[in-house]
C-alpha cells in the first residue's frame, strides 16, 4: 500500500467536510451515514425524509467512481474473509443504530459541533477499533 | 421528491472525498487504526481536514432561521451520555476494527468491483433491522433524534 500525500488526505477530508456543512445547511440535518442508510433502506422510522436519504446513499457510490475515473483508481484491498466480513457488518449495523451515530455523524458532524454525546462516542468506537484490530493483528496474530 | 437533487450532489461529494482520501480502502483505515504496527496517519488528516468546513457550516447556522430546504434544523440536542450510547459505540468500534469498513466507504465502494462491501454492507442492514426488532418497536419510548 503506497504512502498517501497528505494533499489528497486533506483534500478528501474538505470535500467531506463540505458535504455535510452543505447537508446542514440545506436539509437542516447531521450528515450522518448510517442514518441515512437505515432511513433509506426504511429500518429506521423518522430521521431525515426518505427521498433526500436515498440520494445521499445513491450520490455516495457516484462520488466514488467519479474519483477512479478522474484523478486515481483506488488499490483497494480487502482481507477480511466472508464470516468476518459478515460479523462486521452485524456489529457495525447494530452498533450505529445503538449508538446514533457512526464516523460521519459523531466523528466529522458531532466533533464540528462539539456535541459531548459524538466526542464520546468518537473516543470510544476509536479506542474499541483500535483495541480490535490490536487483538486481531499482534495478539490472535494476522 | 423536494430535496433529491441537492441531496444526490452532496452525497456525489462526500463519497468523493471518501474516494480521493483513500478512506474507502479498508486495509488504509485498518492501518490508522493499528497503533501498534505500521502506523498510517491517513485518517487524522482526514478527520481534521473535514471538521473545518462542517463546523464553518454549523457557525453560518446560527445566522439562519431556518434550513434552505426544509422548515427546521433537526439536529441532536441531548448531553447525556448513557448505555447506550457508549455500548453502540464500542460494538460499531469493533465491527470497524475487525473489517475496515464504516458505512460511508463501505457504501461508497459498492462500485468499485469487489464483492466484499455489497456482503459487508448485507450484514450491516442486517444488523440495522435487528436493532429495530429489538429495540425499535411501534409501542416503544418516543424517538430521538438521529446522530
Amino acid at each position: 500500500m503506497e504512502p498517501m500525500t497528505p494533499l489528497a488526505a486533506i483534500g478528501g477530508g474538505l470535500l467531506i467536510g463540505t458535504a455535510a456543512g452543505l447537508f446542514l445547511l440545506l436539509t437542516g440535518r447531521i450528515a450522518g451515514v448510517s442514518g441515512m442508510a437505515a432511513a433509506a433502506t426504511r429500518i429506521a422510522r423518522g430521521g431525515p425524509p426518505w427521498t433526500q436519504a436515498a440520494a445521499f446513499v445513491i450520490g455516495l457510490p457516484i462520488g466514488a467512481v467519479l474519483i477512479a475515473r478522474l484523478v486515481r483508481s483506488p488499490d483497494v484491498v480487502v482481507t477480511s474473509s466472508w464470516p468476518l466480513l459478515i460479523a462486521a457488518g452485524l456489529l457495525v449495523g447494530f452498533g450505529t443504530r445503538l449508538g446514533n451515530g457512526c464516523t460521519s455523524g459523531h466523528g466529522v458532524c458531532g466533533i464540528a459541533r462539539l456535541s459531548p454525546r459524538s466526542l464520546v462516542a468518537t473516543a470510544t468506537f476509536m479506542a474499541s477499533a483500535a483495541a480490535t484490530v490490536f487483538v486481531a493483528r499482534h495478539l490472535i496474530g494476522g | 421528491m423536494r430535496g433529491f437533487i441537492p441531496a444526490l450532489a452532496v452525497g456525489i461529494l462526500f463519497g468523493a472525498g471518501l474516494a480521493l482520501s483513500d478512506m474507502i480502502n479498508p486495509a488504509r483505515v485498518q492501518a490508522f487504526l493499528d497503533v501498534a504496527g505500521d502506523w498510517d496517519p491517513t485518517l487524522a488528516f482526514v478527520m481534521a481536514a473535514a471538521v473545518v468546513p462542517s463546523a464553518i457550516a454549523y457557525v453560518i447556522r446560527r445566522r439562519l432561521s431556518r434550513p434552505l430546504l426544509a422548515d427546521r434544523f433537526a439536529i441532536p440536542e441531548s448531553r447525556i451520555l448513557d448505555r447506550p450510547l457508549l455500548g453502540g459505540a464500542a460494538l460499531f468500534g469493533i465491527g470497524w476494527g475487525l473489517a475496515g469498513f464504516c458505512p460511508g466507504p463501505a457504501l461508497a465502494g459498492l462500485v468499485l468491483g469487489i464483492w466484499q462491501p455489497w456482503l459487508f454492507v448485507a450484514a450491516m442492514l442486517a444488523g440495522m433491522a435487528v436493532h429495530r426488532l429489538i429495540f425499535d418497536r411501534p409501542a416503544a419510548a418516543p424517538r430521538k433524534l438521529e446522530g
